[in-house]
């Protein structure tokens, strides 16, 4: 059960709907996979079915023959394809077939083409294939001793700021310990799909993705293709949590596919499918050292993170980022070691680094403050950051201590009994605990168009995306703010790479970047009816200055004698009744390129029941309060805020993505047996925010929304068991034999 | 997929007749575990015989002072019959606890009593060994995953034994069934036939590709739920431990039922699930509890027994503690009364 907000939010007008609500309710919001028609071919994926080698014969004979077959693609008879690496944010290496070598158990070796779906699938089980293995790196756990440095960098810089040693001998109380999270897939309810067809050199790309412009960037260049013959679509995406962030092997194969047979060809991964050649989260073992003064304040930390990462490519998995600037610490340090694996190249989830990172530390402050005979809220407002610790910088904008202050009142964290395992109500008993929540602020350059439309609606469009989280809304409701029209007359597209270009929707930063661009093109489509009324002899505002002009429910009027106006329809008129567009770019503000640090900030506590006998966990309630700038939509923004939350309690006690560490083969490759949260899994849920604009960020001044829910919320919970059981469980997710056989 | 015919059944003698002819015929009732099976290309039927029209197998009726419950009847209507619930709760409780409500409306009695492991190593070809996938292989649960995996009545001749296996049932349905003694009631060839749920099920054994003793040819019809069954209907109890709330198959699950003599306990219906092969019961755990007082002492006795002779793996080991604890809860909370509202869930 979720309850909204109690707190009132906003003060601008908001949408009151969901601009692509209705069209989702009623089935008509088209997804890759449904751009299909009756002459598009179906393409499956044949993967290896063994961690490391090389393939050394594939038996496609009764393949070949078998009903509805059109063409078989290996790495004996694919396409040479120019050596390319995708576009940024990953620079990883594919498996496009164009050698014989094998990486994990699960990558794609080929491709069956063929008439249905259900032909192809067949087709691919009676592909015969021969390899010659080789030794594969498995057992992550036992091979800690192999971490190596990141091959990239990417590391957040540690924050030492002066003599090491001499910081640590100043505590006066030492909190040491290690920490593990497991691998996570991300599962989004929408499958990888792709449609492509080619027209002579031109590409046609209907696909699942958070980032069009990189996917359009990576085919042109798997292709040598000019930039301007791909087209990438997507004007829906069901999920995506970093998993559709950069375009995987399936992607390039769909359209080498379409190129080979002539023909449209849509690849849709089944769920299996979707566990390893898509990317996962990688596990981490997190070990945190903490010193404090007698009165708690921190004098050093130390976090040290050891992660695999595929053998193919680094993938980091940054989670001792925000260690570097969570609380005020005169001495931090950092490290993140890899550890190689026969594993599908890892990938960001849904808040990469903070997620982990935040289980880890605020699970080690829950100790530490123990350890101190503090309370753990005190423990965090003793050690308040009020700069950046890591970077020495001013925070952009920082409400932490009220949202401490909010989310405690409304929990009742006063009630909390200090005492582990006190608390019982017959066969439960009963715990609080709580963790601070955060995520950085992130902007990038984006774009939007603004054309008025004869007949007097408003067209907006962004090459971006909306992977549910409500951009269609935002940009309907900025055009509704900026133009004064109803969001009935504004027309919204995007996801469509012949749009102006817009960032990868990751990062929590689509709304901060787009948002910006569709104001701006709007105060530009503003000013082009100004300066045309003022240059027309017959407008009533003929000579006057656009400063002086606004748009006004459908009218361009004087701001200080609105009796003197027109409807906007006479600009269309005027413009012969074609469209008069503008379009829009903005960038990251001034402040933040200058070098303040802009983060989002929050705080959750959690409630949970823990069953005796079963040591079954039921969160009962998460209240959270966060400092997210200020919430541009209500309906969206909490929304996002919730879900992450939920993705949090399915982080502290259920998900986890099971390699086997003979076959390197991923067990539980489904959603029986991956456990997602379900319903009765999702507590109540109390979520306010405390909306205090962000200008220094964005002019809007809102920051992104879409992962700082998810941080936080596994400590908060572990935390929580402690408190009910005096059980300090360390592995997540913490499910219940890990509570059963703890002392 | 492989490619397979799909027929209609027009009555359970032509099914039987089909059946015979065909060693690769399989029946379809809901689909939600077999249709699976298919798609992940562990189950290669040519030819499926939907038997979900056949209306004399649909039905829940009062029979020899107990209750027959058709093949055919649902989860969901057999766990929401006002009879089942009045006179056989722990039943619907351990239905309620299984899958998912979608699930429930599709699945039958039949085809949850034919429910197959959930065994990582036997759901993926890819995977190369499995006893009960392809014969001989050996077991890739033995060392490799076993978290969910059986702790009582295995066999284990090692990773590479031809008869081993660790996999467990699945169902929570059957684990009631077990319980409360009820009887399978099968049509072969060779007429009628009834199976106690008890034996319906199998232990691996020299044959672990085998989960149950029904024959090829051979048609559930029904599963009678004895007037013995009915005792329990004031103390029962169906405790479920679990990875998550809700859709999650049991770690360890327990149905507990006491017939109650003032304080002490006249007769007992008592199984586990997620620790075997088939539904565990446990004749010294009965033993430990008949005559005795429902006292926590009396239940500690019994959990011990239950889990007498088990063996536990690398990342199983936890539920023979687990089952004996989930033990004397699930009959310390049945002592106190069937609650109208236990859905076998926690907290």
């Amino acid at each position: 059960m979720m309850q909204e907000a109690t707190k009132p939010v906003g003060n601008g007008k908001e949408m009151p709907v969901r601009y692509d609500g209705k069209l989702k309710v009623m089935g008509k919001a088209t997804y890759a996979a449904e751009f299909a028609d009756k002459n598009t071919l179906q393409a499956y994926l044949i993967q290896s079915t063994i961690p490391a080698g090389e393939i050394t014969a594939m038996d496609i004979t009764a393949a070949d023959r078998a009903s509805g077959v059109v063409k078989i693609i290996t790495p004996f008879n694919a396409p040479k394809l120019p050596i390319a690496a995708p576009q940024p944010p990953a620079t990883r290496r594919l498996s496009l077939l164009q050698d014989h070598s094998v990486y994990y158990n699960g990558e794609p070796i080929g491709v069956v083409v063929a008439k249905s779906y259900e032909e192809a699938v067949h087709a691919a089980s009676l592909v015969k294939v021969k390899y010659r293995t080789t030794p594969a790196k498995l057992n992550f756990d036992k091979r800690l001793g192999e971490a190596r440095d990141p091959k990239g960098g990417h590391a957040p810089k540690a924050a030492k700021h002066g003599d090491e040693a001499a910081a640590w001998a100043k505590a006066t109380t030492v909190l040491e310990q290690t920490y593990t999270t497991p691998i996570q897939t991300h599962v989004p309810m929408e499958p990888h799909a792709t449609v492509a067809m080619w027209e002579g050199e031109k590409l046609t790309i209907h696909d699942a993705t958070q980032y069009i412009s990189g996917e359009r960037q990576t085919l042109a260049k798997h292709f040598a293709l000019p930039i301007d013959n791909v087209h990438v679509i997507d004007p829906y995406v069901g999920g995506g949590f970093g998993s559709k962030g950069s375009t995987w092997s399936h992607v390039i194969l769909c359209a080498m596919a379409a190129k080979i047979v002539g023909a449209p060809v849509r690849l849709v991964l089944d769920r299996p499918q979707t566990f390893g050649p898509v990317g996962s989260r990688p596990a981490t073992t997190q070990t945190i050292k903490l010193g404090t003064d007698a009165g708690g304040k921190l004098v050093a930390m130390k976090h040290d993170v050891i992660l695999p990462t595929s053998v193919m490519d680094d993938f980091l998995e940054a989670a001792a980022t925000q260690t570097t600037m969570l609380y005020q610490c005169d001495q931090i340090s950092t490290s993140h070691k890899m550890v190689d694996m026969n594993i599908g190249v890892l990938t960001y989830q849904r808040a990469p680094g903070e997620a982990p990172g935040t289980a880890a530390l605020e699970s080690a402050m829950d100790e530490l403050a123990e350890k101190l005979h503090m309370d753990p809220l005190q423990l965090r407002l003793a050690n308040y950051a009020e700069k950046d610790p890591g970077k020495q910088v001013e925070f952009t904008s920082k409400h932490l201590r009220e949202a401490y202050t909010d989310a405690a009142q409304r929990f009742g964290w006063s009630k909390r009994s200090s005492t582990p395992g006190t608390v019982r109500e017959g066969n439960l008993r009963i715990g609080y605990g709580m963790a601070t929540a955060t995520y950085p602020a992130n902007r990038s350059a984006g774009m939007a168009v603004v054309r008025l439309m004869p007949g007097g609606r408003v067209f907006v469009g962004s090459g971006t995306q909306d992977l549910g989280t409500g951009m269609y809304t935002i940009m309907a409701q900025t055009v509704m703010q900026e133009l004064d029209v109803p969001w009935e007359m504004v027309d919204v597209k995007l996801g469509d790479s012949a749009l102006p270009k817009a960032p990868v929707s990751g990062g929590s930063q689509s709304t901060a970047s787009v948002g910006p661009a569709v104001k701006e093109a709007c105060n530009q489509l503003k000013l082009k009816l100004a300066n045309m009324a003022i240059d027309d002899a017959s407008s009533p505002l003929y000579k006057a200055k656009a400063a002086d002009i606004e748009v006004k429910a459908g009218k361009l009027q004087l701001k200080t004698d609105p009796t003197k106006s027109e409807p906007l329809t006479a600009s269309l008129t005027r413009n012969g009744n074609k469209p008069i567009e503008e379009q829009g770019a903005a960038e990251p503000s001034e402040e933040v390129t200058r070098g303040l640090s802009p983060h989002s900030w929050g705080a959750v506590f959690a409630e949970v029941a823990v069953d005796d006998s079963t040591h079954m966990v039921k969160v009962r309630r998460i209240v959270a309060t966060y400092d997210i700038g200020k919430l541009l939509n209500r309906k969206t923004g909490i929304s996002q805020l919730e879900g992450g939350i939920v993705w949090g309690i399915g982080s502290a006690l259920s998900e986890e993505t099971v390699l086997d560490n003979n076959t390197g083969r991923i067990v539980n490759n489904n959603l029986a047996e991956y456990h997602v949260p379900v319903n009765a899994d999702a507590a109540v849920i109390e979520v306010a925010v405390i909306d205090q604009p962000d200008t220094k960020f964005s002019p809007q001044g809102g920051r992104g929304i879409g992962e700082i829910g998810v941080t936080g919320v596994t400590a908060a919970i572990a935390n929580a068991i402690y408190n009910a059981t005096g059980k300090r469980i360390r592995s997540f997710p913490i499910t219940p034999d890990k509570i059963m056989m703890a002392s | 997929m492989n490619p397979f015919t799909y027929e209609r059944a027009s009555s359970p003698e032509a099914t039987l007749h089909t059946l015979a002819a065909n060693k690769n015929a399989k029946l379809l009732g809901g689909g939600t575990n077999l249709v699976d099976l298919m798609k992940q290309n562990v189950e290669h039927p040519t030819t499926l015989i939907d038997i979900t029209r056949l209306q004399t197998l649909s039905k829940i009726e009062s029979a020899d002072g107990g209750h027959r419950v058709g093949a055919l009847v649902r989860n969901s209507d057999l766990a929401n019959n006002i009879d089942v619930r009045k006179i056989y709760p722990l039943l619907s409780q351990a239905l309620l606890a299984g899958a998912s409500a979608q699930l429930r409306n599709l699945a039958t009695t039949g085809g949850n009593l034919m429910q197959r492991t959930r065994c990582y190593y036997f759901y993926d070809p890819a995977l190369p060994a499995c006893n009960k996938r392809a014969p001989g292989t050996g077991c890739g649960a033995l060392q490799g995953f076993n978290r969910i995996h059986a702790v009582l009545g295995q066999t284990d001749n090692g990773p590479s034994g031809a008869h081993t296996c660790i996999a467990t049932n699945p169902s929570d349905m059957n684990v009631a069934l077990a319980a409360l003694n009820a009887v399978v009631e099968i049509s072969g060839p060779k007429g009628k036939r009834t199976l106690p749920v008890r034996d319906f099920h199998r232990l691996v054994g020299t044959t672990p590709e085998l989960d149950t003793n029904l024959a090829h040819d051979e048609l559930i019809t029904g599963v009678h739920l004895p007037a013995s069954a009915g005792k329990y209907a004031g103390n029962s109890y169906y405790l479920k431990a679990r990875d998550r709330q809700s859709y999650a198959f049991a770690l360890v699950s327990v149905a507990a039922g006491l017939e109650m003599d003032g304080g002490s306990i006249k007769s007992v219906a008592l199984a586990l699930g997620g620790v075997a092969h088939k539904p565990w019961t446990s004749k010294a755990a009965e033993a430990a509890l008949i005559g005795k007082p429902a006292t926590p002492e009396t239940f500690r006795a019994a959990a011990a027994a239950v889990v007498d002779g088990a063996h536990g793996y690398q990342h199983n080991a936890f539920k023979i503690e687990l089952a004996k604890q989930c033990v004397v809860s699930a009959l310390t909370l049945a002592a106190q009364g069937t609650s109208a509202r236990n859905e076998g869930t926690a907290a």
